[in-house]
Order: structure tokens, then sequence, then C-alpha cells
């Protein structure tokens, strides 16, 4: 299966210079760039790590590609995420939030039911990698 | 700038000639006064009046303004007992309507603007405040059609309401989705389903690549699908989805029924399922609306209003209420989604007007723009923003003017665009959330998306053989038609 979380999973995998110019859009917005990457991507996981604080100060796209690329270094079986952060009043929260680097083997998720009264199921989705193995050894 | 088409009687400053029994022109008894001057707690209203043959415009907007606060058809001296100048609404302004009038093939209409002291209305109550100002005037026989065309509402009594459930940032962060309008569709045939086969479509299309299906306005309870079983096969469709993709999914489960408790029921039910939407219909009434919004809050649920039912009264120009009025009572009653248009499909929708909408929603303030019929500034108090949703006749080739036209946060709804694929379900919701995607991209990189949207779509149709199939079938398909609730001012182009 393919996760299809953030904003453009349904495109093929961006390259450096389509994430370049995504990162360039949202330094021209004035929001932040925050990289995260994680190893397990169940749908309500909402912190992934942190890749260093977010990239408040750096404006030019090439060095948030590098920065991008370094973590790609690091956690080259991780999912790694960038997300815009936007401090506008009204909004203050993620504006644009797309992969771009992903396992090349992805298990997938497992529904669990579990039957309760009547014909009520509680559901609950379990990540075939996580349960498999530890944190960092997972992919 | 006052008009009239006639002499227009000025209020009667002496208190015991006032109160002498018998009867006064409103004009007379103080419901028209050109100097006033509205208090910032001041709730202000907008009626498009057409008086009746041989009433003055001014003493029509007087007439409106008594009836819709203090006023009988008679001196009262009960009056004299209050506060009563506090307490009468005050028209202070009448406007001849551009384009309407001798010389043209409409007939004479004003704007009226109306003044209302804050201590009319009780707080957190969108049942009285309406009952003010649409109750019983729009029936009064001195005027032949009536229109409400907007409000302000004070920040003073905005302040006493709750405001939309979840609002736009929270349902996204909810969601885990940013950057792009979210993707739905409406399960069809909307009537006649099993609860089996529906939740069929609702699966096919959350695993093809939409964020929501949805319960059509007439789907409740009856007897070829009760309300429990479609709750639990979607549910099941949800859920399945979800893992499939590694996404949060959800389908607005209707729970509008016929009693308060009923819905209260089923919204219980909906939540133990773990949904994370729920939906209700205009029709349920203001109270009944309000009410879901304070359960939606409490429940950590988003709450999708459909607004069935009202082109009975916003559709005519000259009679009822526009729907930017329905926008902001909604946002006060605290609804998360409201269909509000889609510009380039099957249901009625200016691109100006629906921009007003749009505004009206998403904003934290909005700014007077007669040009999208925004008559007011109205700073929205932080109330949580409504999200938009775009529905009918709407389909992947026209992607690109979507988003031109109605921006990132909306819920673009494709139902005949999803269910009528012909690879299926799951191919036309892939091709939507495609089309999408690349809109998005190409945006981003600063293209000039509204002009190459088709050839954006057509080199993301080369890899995405739905994409393709659903361009070929739907690449004809438009509605020209003229829209009916147009702007009475258009943009003069200046000299430069």
């Amino acid at each position: 299966m393919r996760i299809t979380q953030g904003t453009f999973s349904f495109l093929a995998d961006l390259t450096n210079e389509q994430i370049a110019r995504q990162v360039q859009y949202v330094l021209a917005q004035k929001w932040a760039i925050g990289i995260e990457y994680t190893d397990d991507p169940h749908p309500r996981n909402t912190y992934w790590e942190m890749f260093g604080l977010p990239l408040f100060d750096v404006h030019d796209a090439a060095s948030i590609v590098i920065e991008i690329e370094r973590c790609r270094a690091t956690f080259p079986n991780h999912y790694i995420r960038v997300s815009a952060l936007d401090a506008t009043r009204g909004t203050e929260s993620v504006k644009l939030s797309f992969i771009v680097n992903r396992p090349a083997k992805e298990p997938g998720f497992r529904l669990v039911r579990t039957e309760v009264e009547g014909r009520g199921i509680r559901y609950s989705v379990e990540s075939y990698a996580v349960n498999a193995n530890s944190e960092g050894s997972r992919y | 700038m006052a008009t009239s088409n006639g002499a227009s009687p000025s209020p009667v400053g002496d208190a015991k000639k006032r109160y002498t029994p018998g009867v006064l022109k409103y004009a007379q008894m103080g419901y028209w006064n050109p100097d006033y001057v509205p208090a910032p707690t001041d709730i202000l209203a907008m009626f498009r009046i057409t008086p009746q043959e041989g009433v003055d415009a001014i003493e029509a907007a007087a007439a409106v303004a008594g009836e819709s606060s203090t006023a009988t058809w008679t001196v009262v001296w009960t009056d004299r007992l209050t506060a009563c100048d506090v307490y009468r609404a005050k028209a202070y302004q009448v406007d001849a309507v551009p384009g309407t009038g001798p010389g043209t093939t409409t007939e004479q209409q004003y704007f009226a603007y109306i003044a209302y002291d804050l201590d009319l209305f009780e707080p957190g109550s969108i049942a009285n405040l309406t009952a003010s100002i649409i109750g019983n005037v729009f029936g009064f026989k001195a005027i032949k059609a009536l229109r409400l065309e907007d409000m302000h509402i004070p920040v003073a009594y905005l302040k006493t309401f709750q405001g939309p459930a979840t609002g736009i940032i929270v349902e996204r962060e909810r969601l885990d989705k940013f950057g792009r309008p979210l993707l739905g569709a409406t399960t069809k045939p909307k009537l006649g389903l099993s609860g089996r086969n529906y939740g069929r479509v609702v699966y096919e299309a959350l695993k093809g690549g939409l964020d929501f299906v949805k319960d059509d306005e007439n789907i409740n309870s009856q007897p070829f699908m009760h309300w429990r079983d479609r709750y639990l096969y979607c549910m099941e469709a949800v859920n399945r989805a979800s893992a499939a993709t590694g996404e949060v999914k959800g389908h607005y489960l209707n729970v509008t029924a016929g009693t308060m408790e009923e819905m209260y029921e089923r919204a219980e039910f909906a939540h133990s399922l773990g949904s994370v939407i729920i939906m209700i219909d205009l029709v349920i009434g203001y109270t009944a609306i309000q009410s879901m919004a304070k359960w939606a809050r409490n429940h950590d649920m988003i709450l999708h209003l459909h607004r069935a039912g009202n082109s009975t009264y916003s559709r005519q120009k000259n009679h009822g209420m526009n729907f930017r009025v329905i926008c902001k009572w909604m946002r006060m009653a605290g609804v998360d989604h409201l269909h509000a248009g889609t510009v380039v499909g099957k249901l009625e929708g200016d691109p100006n007007m629906i921009r007003g909408f749009y505004d009206t929603l998403r904003e934290t303030e909005t700014k007077e723009n007669l040009e999208r019929g925004l008559f007011f500034d109205q700073p929205w108090a932080s109330l949580n923003k409504v999200m938009p949703v775009a529905s009918g006749g709407i389909h992947a080739g026209q992607m690109h003017q979507l988003l031109h036209h109605l921006g990132e946060d909306v819920v673009l709804q494709f139902g005949g665009g999803t269910i009528g694929h012909p690879e299926g379900i799951q191919a036309g919701a892939t091709a939507n959330r495609v089309a999408l995607e690349a809109m998005i991209l190409a945006r981003n990189e600063g293209r000039d998306y509204l002009a190459e949207g088709p050839e954006i779509l057509d080199a993301a149709a080369r890899w995405c053989s739905p994409l393709k199939a659903a361009l070929e079938l739907w690449k004809d398909v438009s509605f020209n038609y003229e829209s009916t609730d147009t702007p009475d001012f258009v943009a003069t182009p200046t000299a430069s």
C-alpha cells in the first residue's frame, strides 16, 4: 500500500526541484518550514519527531532542501514530512504538509474490530510495521 | 443620501401631540431618523423594499423599522412607561436601488438601513434575533415585497454566541489535511439503497481518495434503510478505508429527525461508533441547529449543515432574504460546514455573490464590498471559521476554475463526478484527488493555473488513467444559466 497522508501523496514522489518550488511558495507566504520524521505513521500520530526546530530564520529554499537531505541521510527508511507553519492570527496552524521520504515497502495497517454489544464494533487501526518491530527498526 | 418619491413626514417632537390616541405615520412615530448615527453596539439590517403603489419610500422604511421592533398600527400610551426612544428601531438611510424604477424592467426598489439597539435582543439566540428581524414584518401590507439583504452584527452580540463547534483550523488539525481543498461526495442514488449497499459506495469513494462521503439531505430513517443500519455500515466503510490509506476519513451521518430527542440519540450513536462528523439540515430550525452545535462542541464532533430549503426564500431577488444573512446566522449558530455554492456547478450562483458568502464564512473580518453584496464591515470577534462546501454538478475537469473561484478552504463535493465514473467509484475518487493535487502543486509553483488548467490536467491524465477517463467523459459538461441573485453594483473600470 501507499500511505496517502499529506498534500501530494497521490502524485509521484516529488523530486528535489519540485520540493524546492513548494518550499519557495511557503517562504513567499512568510510561513516557517518544519521537518519531521517517524516510523509510526498511524493516521492519528500527530507528533512526529522534529528534525530540529522549525526553520524560522532560513529564507532560501536551497538551504532548506539541504536540511531535508540531511534528514533523509539520517533516516533513510523513515517517513519524512515538510510542514508549513503559519503564525497569522486566526490561523496559527499548519498550512501545507507533504511527505518527502517514505520507506520502500509500506506494509500498511490492520483494522482491528472489537465486537461489542449488539451489532456495534469498536474499531482501531494498527500498523503492521509497528507491531512487528521496535522503534527505529520498523522499516 | 435619502431618496424618496414624495414628501415624507418627520417625527412629531411634542410629546402631548405624539401620544394623542389615533394613528400616525411610522415616520412620525420616530422610526425614521436620518440624523441617527448607529452606535458601535447596534445591530444593523439592510432591507430591499418594494413599496406598494403610492407608499412613500421613507414611510415604508419606517414601517419596516417599526414592525420589526416596538411598533403597532396605532399610538399606544404605554410607550411612555418605557425608554421607547431607545427601543424603537431607526431607519436612518434610504437609497434607490440601481437598475430599478422608471426606465428599467424592474419596479422601483429601495435599500433601507435600519439600526436596532442591542437590548432588543436576547443574548445567544438566533431564534430571538430572527423573530424580530424577519418576524411579522414580511407580511406587512404596505410593502409589496421585502428582502433582508445584509446585517451587521456587533462584536458585543457576537460574543454571546458559541460560533462554529470546531472551525476550519481545528477541523484540518483533527483530519491532518492541509494545503488543499477537502474532497467529498454525496452517496447516490440518494434514496433507495440498503445499508449494506450504501456502505459500499462510502468505502469505494474513501479508499479511492476522497476525505468525506455524505448522506444527502433527505436520508434520515426510511423503510429501505433505517438509521442505525446506515451508521453501522458507513462506519465499517470509514474505518476500513482509513486502514487502507493511513488517512483520517469521515462520513457525514445525517442525524436530522422529527424531534430533538431523536437527533441526540442518533448523534450519540454516531459518537459511540467513532465518527468524526455528523450532519443536520437547515430545515430543523435555528434553535435545533444551536443545540446541535453545542452538542458537537461537547463531543469533539464536526457539524455539517446542508442548506435544505434555503432557496425557497433566498433565490428571488425581491423577496425573502439573501443567503449571506444565512451565512452570518449559521456562523453565529455554530455549524462547521455550510453549502455555499459552486459558481460553475448546477445550482444557482453568481461568482461575486458566492465570493461574498465564502468571505463571510471564512474571514476573520469582512469589509463593505458592494460588488460582493457585503453592505457592512463585519469583524467576526474570533468566532471560528466555517468551511464552505461546494456541491452540485462539479467534476474534475473544472478543478482549476474551482480552485480559482473558491480557494483552498472548501470541501469540493463530486457526487455524480465520483460515482458516475465509467471505471467505478474508486477510479472516480482517484481522478478527483489526482486532479486536485496536480492543480495545487502547479499553483504553488507559481504557474498561471487558471489559464493552464486544461494542460495541467492533461499532463496528469497521461499517467493517471482514471483522470483521463473522467476528463473524456465530462469534458463538455457545463451549466451556463443566468443567475437570479446578482449584484446590484458592478465595478467601474478606473482610468489608470
